[in-house]
């Protein structure tokens, strides 16, 4: 692994992102709405349900917690999509980077990517709503960093989609985190899901981190074998979506999706 | 001379459909090797299998002696591609994009590299320019700096001057027979401009069907084929049928 390289791709992006004042309005608007918005519905069903009235930024927190996921997901996504668009893929792809490096790099970029949308999300909830999400205490970093590896898992394994059947895979890119947000329990317990979709969402990481949240907060303890599990998983779709990944890499070698790819 | 690039019996299948069909040639150091074919005859395909984006079906290719298949990092280092077809961030400045690309070759010396470029291929002023923004003759010029940027002993050119004008088409032909004989670089050229292949290349492919059906140096080839200039030749063995079928 070269750090010059990874630094040099990172680079690519962190101009892209810089250089460009929409680019950046946009990380930072959709979390804030719908920050806001949660907030809201938030404070509404805090004043008229007894489920919320002990925790009233459970949904916020959720929505929080969701919108981190989402973005990093999109963010992996986008970053992978942004080579498409700018019919650039194949000088990367000639470029000495190992496939590691390029999954590096677009890693901590997405994490960055992400990080500008959410740490003003995050600092517009105390003002407006009263309510800090560092209300989950240590267990936040835990929580975040599980978030974190699903949603780049999930960017790796679009990512490998998109190297595999080329550009016209992007609509899915958009739509998967959609896909998987009834499974994840993210504003409700698993126990309102049909039993079907509960063994389902009982082998993603996600019900684990949002049920876990909603426990800190309402409950005020800590279930450690939730987090655990989030983990487990978590390193089970990842470990896969590596695998996936070289296998799409090699496919698009022998396919010539490589050549090819551009708008 | 020295093979830097050595192609033995190389094939390409995608399912059924024979791409590339057991095709070898050598390119020698400080040479330039036309590649010539109409549409469709397998000229990119070998082009991708050069550049380690497809895997052949069979065959082997070896760049300054080392196997791409089993060298794939260390090849990619000393070799360089430029087309039309494919283009830099468009967002970024000239200067952003070519930093990028020397940190992603891991180049020494960056700043020395990029004047140097910059001067040899007169886009200094381009610069601080939105890559994006550029004519399309600056833009050719802007990507043939970053297909020079890791100082390649081998440079791949895919119709590296269509869509030039004259002016700059003829300068872009000037640096590379300059630049060249300079390095003593290998280049293989794949073109549909005969007059640039007759003028740059020591000796040409021609291919069909994903074969090589002749090849030669450009003048031996006029003369075996009766005809006046590469532009004729080329057409015959592309029309032709029954000969080379």
């Amino acid at each position: 692994m070269s750090i010059t390289r990874i630094y040099g791709l990172f680079l690519r992006h962190f101009y892209l992102i810089t250089r460009s004042f929409p680019r950046i309005l946009d990380l930072v608007y959709w979390p804030s709405i719908q920050i806001t918005l949660w907030g809201f519905i938030s404070n509404f069903f805090a004043t008229h349900t007894t489920y919320y009235n002990n925790a009233v930024g459970v949904i916020l927190t959720c929505a929080i917690l969701y919108d981190f996921l989402f973005r990093t997901s999109i963010g992996f996504n986008m970053l992978f999509l942004e080579e498409i668009w700018s019919r650039n893929f194949t000088n990367l792809f000639i470029a000495p980077m190992r496939i590691g490096e390029i999954l590096t790099s677009l890693v901590i970029t997405a994490l960055i990517r992400s990080l500008i949308g959410l740490v003003p999300a995050i600092l517009l909830t105390s003002p407006l709503f009263g309510i800090s999400i560092l209300d989950l205490g240590i267990f936040l970093f835990f929580l975040f960093l599980s978030l974190y590896i699903f949603g780049i898992t999930l960017g790796i394994l679009v990512s490998s989609g998109l190297l595999r059947f080329g550009p016209s895979f992007e609509n899915i890119a958009w739509s998967t985190m959609f896909l998987l947000a009834p499974f994840g329990c993210i504003y409700y317990p698993i126990e309102t899901l049909p039993e079907i979709f509960q063994k389902i969402a009982y082998v993603l990481p996600l019900v684990y981190i949002f049920e876990e949240a909603r426990n800190i907060l309402i409950n005020q303890t800590v279930n450690v074998q939730n987090v655990y599990y989030a983990f487990m998983w978590n390193a089970f779709y990842f470990s896969l979506s590596i695998i996936l990944f070289y296998y799409s890499f090699s496919a698009a070698k022998n396919k010539g999706t490589l050549i090819n790819m551009g708008e | 001379m020295k093979n830097l690039i050595e192609v033995q019996n190389i094939k390409k299948n995608y399912g059924k459909k024979e791409a590339v069909k057991g095709i070898s040639f050598n390119v020698e150091e400080d040479e330039i090797l036309g590649l010539l074919g109409p549409n469709g005859s397998g000229k990119t395909t070998t082009i991708g299998m050069l550049l380690g984006l497809l895997k052949p079906t069979s065959g082997q290719i070896f760049i300054n002696n080392l196997k791409l298949e089993e060298n794939r990092i260390q090849i990619l280092e000393m070799i360089n591609f430029i087309s039309p077809y494919i283009e830099l961030p468009k967002k970024l400045t000239v200067k952003q994009n070519l930093y990028v690309y020397s940190k992603l070759y891991k180049v020494k010396n960056i700043k020395e590299r990029i004047e140097y470029l910059s001067e040899k291929l007169r886009i200094g002023e381009l610069l601080n320019s939105i890559t994006g923004e550029l004519s399309s003759g600056q833009k050719n010029r802007v990507s043939l700096a970053k297909a020079l940027v890791n100082e390649p002993k081998v440079l791949l050119l895919d119709e590296p001057t269509a869509s030039l004008d004259p002016e700059v088409g003829d300068f872009v032909r000037t640096f590379l027979e300059d630049y060249k004989k300079e390095k003593k670089i290998s280049i293989l050229l794949a073109s549909h401009n005969m007059n640039e292949v007759t003028r740059l290349c020591k000796s040409v492919l021609m291919m069909k069907n994903g074969e090589i059906i002749d090849q030669g140096k450009p003048e031996d080839l006029i003369t075996k084929h009766g005809r006046t200039n590469l532009e004729e030749v080329f057409l015959k063995l592309s029309r032709s049928k029954s000969e080379y079928n």
